[in-house]
């Protein structure tokens, strides 16, 4: 059974942005609407907690990535978040690789594995 | 707690046996719940062990994917702005599907492509063999992140339907069974109060029998001696009044 079609949103630096749009899950809607942002040094806390609510909100987002550094500044959104749809998933950008001890979905799951499978 | 009594009904045999089949049925039902939680705890063992690795394995192809941004950014010039101004229709999208586990529905993604690819012209200028690359690192990026969503949001459906699978059992060992029980025991004191009793009453009526049954014999010794050796026995036609005539 398959659903309807749903888009893969992009929060994230220029780069991470740029690369995922060459992929192909960029869209611009008629009505000026996107499925990402480019988050930039004096973009506000505010407005990227208000993209992320905004695509949270939307029935037409499966997937929202969003890069790691951004995801710490909007922590408190992120945890809020638990239903399954859309999936929030961490990626790391080009200055801060990627760091399992911050990703909320995988904090959820502390105390059920040990340190070792985080080789 | 006063809140686990027992179950308010009528002490009978059939009550009885109404209780036991219920106590049966509960028993039944909690096993079969706990078989579920241990299927379910299994699954999710397993997804997240996945995860773990699907999630670092993702660190290291999207590394190279940047780096294949870098180098065809150093090749080509600086065409982000150029690709985020062109954005119109998505090619690349994903769509959610119903995954059956143990009885749980899970949502899987799967993704495909519509359309053409509308960047097909940005590497003209230079660049292109870096930017194709780049631009199949990126799907293979996608492809990867489609496959981790998929996985989280099973883990995150998975997480909830264990909780409240766990939540039954324990409702169920601790609160439904407690209460059969009690109630069961309260109905066999009662049906063996009811015995003793019925027991006891039946004793007294004997007692009172017995009792009667010797003045009676006293008197007629009594009349018999009063009359002498002349004993005759009653005669009925002289009797004047009749027992069994209830009206006169």
């Amino acid at each position: 059974m398959a659903g309807r079609a749903k888009l893969v949103a992009v929060i994230g630096d220029e780069d991470t942005c740029t690369g995922f749009l060459l992929s192909g899950v960029g869209e611009l809607k008629k009505t000026r609407e996107s499925n990402f942002l480019v988050v930039e040094k004096d973009t506000s806390i505010a407005e990227i907690e208000e993209t992320f609510r905004g695509f949270l909100g939307r029935d037409d987002v499966g997937i929202i990535l969003i890069n790691q550094f951004v995801a710490e500044m909007i922590r408190h959104a992120i945890d809020a978040h638990v239903q399954s749809i859309p999936a929030v998933l961490e990626i790391p950008s080009k200055e801060h690789p990627y760091d399992a001890s911050k990703d909320s979905i995988l904090r959820r799951a502390e105390g059920m594995f040990s340190a070792e499978d985080f080789r | 707690m006063s809140g686990k009594d027992r179950i308010d009904i009528f002490p009978s045999r059939m009550a009885q046996t109404i209780m036991k089949a219920r106590l049966k049925g509960a028993q039944t039902g909690r096993n079969l719940l706990k078989k579920k939680a241990d299927a379910l705890s299994m699954r999710f063992r397993q997804i997240l062990r996945k995860i773990i690795e699907t999630k670092t394995l993702m660190g290291e192809v999207m590394r190279e994917a940047a780096f294949s941004l870098a180098e065809a950014k150093f090749a080509a010039g600086d065409f982000s702005t150029t690709v985020i101004q062109n954005v119109n229709k998505a090619q690349v999208k994903v769509r959610a599907k119903k995954d059956n586990v143990a009885g749980v529905t899970l949502p899987v993604f799967e993704h495909y492509q519509e359309g053409g690819d509308s960047y097909e012209l940005t590497g003209l200028a230079r660049g292109g063999e870096q930017l194709a690359k780049l631009k199949r690192n990126y799907a293979k990026a996608v492809e990867l992140l489609v496959e981790l969503a998929s996985l989280q949001t099973s883990f995150v459906t998975l997480d909830e339907a264990i909780k409240i699978t766990n939540r039954r059992v324990n409702a169920i060992e601790h609160v439904i069974i407690p209460r059969i029980e009690r109630t069961l025991s309260y109905i066999i004191t009662e049906l063996d109060e009811r015995e003793r009793e019925e027991f006891y009453r039946l004793k007294k009526i004997q007692e009172k029998k017995k009792q009667l049954k010797e003045k009676s014999e006293k008197e007629i010794a009594r009349r018999l001696a009063e009359l002498g050796p002349m004993a005759e026995p009653v005669n009925l036609l002289m009797e004047e009044t009749d027992e069994d005539l209830l009206f006169e």
